[in-house]
């Protein structure tokens, strides 16, 4: 695991789906095997300059998510590089069996891209917020599950997704971010965690959009004295369960922060590997089970305690307890 | 010996070789294996550009079975032609062996993991797409169950084969009438079928699909025209070939008592013998 302490910046504001779609149209130029499919989604995907500069490379499959899976696995089977730039919610759930079987089990090269994600939509509502997305692709035996954090973390992903002939799902929310990062100078590996910040009283763990109000948070923390690591988990499945334990052992508590429902998610896949390992408090912060109330991120991310405010809260309960 | 047959014959020997594994496993999909016997028969013996020797050949045609849980006929097949030792059809369905209930892509020679219902097409609709962005000439079959038309990916796949144009994707309907609770009308009527696929953008055609002839002649014509997908609707009969099986619902999934089998053999047997 490698250090990052860094105090980004909150310029340069830009969703993740234009980095991904501009870090595709940059590395399909290159390689003609990269398709990127859409359901009626370039829009959405931010892959309409790519459909424009590489016709020949998108394939619209229309309203149809159970299709599109499926035919990403022939499209695979058959030596291409396809990526699937879909709304989350629907690309991880109306075609849950196709990926179990046509992608998972028979291992074919198909990345997933479920766009939109999380609460990101905002007013649509349940149906089309993805708050159970992670909860059932990561039971999903074969299949990688990652979350970048902003546009470096974006860009590294994809990077190495194209050189990655692994089935995964990726989950990215609509909005533009704000960095997480200083630059884009720091190792990214699949399955491997980042420190975002070193200390030692707890330990703040985030993935995606959440992992900027981790630092927030870990900076109003140090202000009163209190030390948080911050650990970014961009890669939910495989989990880097080193990172873990050892936060667990040198920090004593965990904080986990997601846009995804408390079932299932990033905060039970941390506990599952602390209750087993080195058991120690921990305040799993998400959206509870109930349909998600409808506004901006913002809007919705504070009503349920995704906020700095929130975890510096917790923080301090779970030192004084 | 004449090469129809050779394929009448052969079919025959296949159906012995199914019913023996699944008789000896104690189970199995025994009515939909008969009844698609044929159509396997003639794609691999006699249609099909494929090299047991190199299963991965980038140029082979491919074949996808959607309906997945009629492997019996196509480990047969695949052990017959060489992909495995025939030795291992002893394994089907035994503990830790991957001639398992489904088609498994462990074993060479299978393609894909089927057998949820509904994928087939979706799949081999992007492998033919693949052959087209490639310039390739390969041909992908699928074979389907009549029941399984209900599931709605299906006809997500039908439409965007047909948007595609993709003549090089052969499907064939296993249309036997039966589905595990009753007749397919009863259970989720289908008919008129080939006017549905028709009306999807298909060309259709419709056949025999247990006679060895007409199958040949029909896979010698496709495709049939140019741009589009082409279905073929084979009207075949549920647990053909062994007298009490044919037409009878129970036969889904029955296993044969040790009676049933000898009589079933017996019959196969004499079928055999009238074929030189």
């Amino acid at each position: 695991m490698k250090n990052v302490a860094l105090k980004p910046t909150r310029s340069n504001k830009i969703a993740n789906r234009q980095v991904i779609s501009d870090t595709l149209l940059e590395l399909g130029k290159k390689n003609r095997d990269i398709l990127v499919l859409t359901s009626d989604s370039r829009g959405s995907a931010s892959m309409v300059q790519f459909g424009n500069e590489l016709p020949e490379q998108i394939v619209e499959v229309g309203i149809a998510e159970q299709n599109i899976v499926g035919m990403a696995s022939g499209l695979a089977h058959s030596g291409k590089k396809p990526f699937i730039a879909s709304p989350a919610c629907f690309l991880s759930m109306r075609s849950i069996e196709q990926i179990k079987v046509d992608v998972a089990y028979s291992q074919t090269n198909v990345k997933l891209i479920g766009i939109s994600g999380g609460v990101s939509y905002g007013a649509l509502g349940m149906s089309h917020h993805s708050l159970q997305d992670l909860a059932v692709t990561r039971a999903i035996p074969g299949l990688h599950v990652m979350m970048p954090a902003d546009r470096h973390e974006a860009k590294k992903m994809i990077e190495a997704l194209v050189e990655f002939d692994q089935p995964v799902y990726v989950r990215i929310g609509r909005n533009p971010v704000e960095d997480s990062y200083l630059s884009e100078d720091y190792e990214f590996e699949i399955g491997k965690a980042v420190t975002m910040k070193t200390g030692n009283d707890l330990t703040i763990i985030a993935s995606g959009e959440t992992v900027r109000v981790a630092l927030d948070s870990a900076e109003a923390l140090e202000q009163v004295g209190i030390h948080c690591r911050v650990i970014n988990i961009h890669t939910i499945k495989p989990l880097d369960e080193e990172a873990i334990i050892k936060a667990a052992k040198e920090t004593g508590r965990i904080i986990t922060i997601e846009e995804h429902s408390i079932h299932g998610g990033l905060g039970a896949a941390v506990a599952e590997v602390v209750v087993q390992n080195h058991p120690v408090p921990m305040k799993i912060l998400g959206i509870p089970d109930e349909p998600a109330i409808t506004g901006t991120s913002a809007q919705v991310f504070k009503h349920y305690g995704l906020c700095v405010e929130n975890v510096k809260k917790l923080a301090e309960q779970l030192l004084t307890n | 010996m004449e090469e129809i047959t050779f394929l009448k014959r052969k079919a025959v020997e296949i159906r012995m070789d199914l019913l023996t594994m699944i008789y000896e496993a104690r189970t199995g999909h025994t009515g939909g294996s008969l009844s698609s016997t044929d159509i396997l028969t003639v794609l691999y013996y006699k249609v099909m550009n494929i090299d047991p020797s190199k299963p991965k050949w980038a140029d082979r045609d491919r074949y996808v079975q959607s309906k997945g849980h009629s492997v019996e006929a196509l480990w047969s097949i695949l052990a017959d032609k060489g992909f495995f030792p025939k030795e291992e059809l002893k394994t089907f369905s035994q503990f830790g062996s991957r001639l398992i209930g489904h088609p498994n892509n462990k074993v060479p020679g299978i393609e894909m993991n089927t057998g949820a219902l509904g994928h087939g097409l979706p799949i081999s609709v992007g492998m033919a797409l693949a052959a087209k962005l490639d310039g390739k000439s390969y041909k992908v079959y699928t074979l389907m169950g009549d029941g399984e038309q209900a599931e709605g990916s299906i006809w997500e796949g039908a439409m965007a084969a047909a948007q595609y144009k993709l003549d090089n994707l052969i499907a064939i309907i296993d249309r036997n009438r039966l589905q595990i609770t009753g007749s397919t009308e009863d259970v989720m009527g289908l008919e008129p079928l080939g006017d549905k696929w028709r009306s999807f953008g298909w060309e259709v055609v419709e056949v025999d699909g247990n006679d060895i002839e007409q199958l040949v002649e029909v896979f010698s014509t496709t495709p049939r025209v140019a741009g589009k997908p082409t279905m073929i609707v084979a009207n075949t009969v549920k647990g053909k070939g062994i007298s009490f099986s044919e037409n009878q619902v129970a036969w889904h999934h029955k296993v044969p008592t040790e009676e049933q089998f000898n009589l079933a053999i017996d019959e196969l047997s004499k079928q055999l013998e009238v074929l030189v």
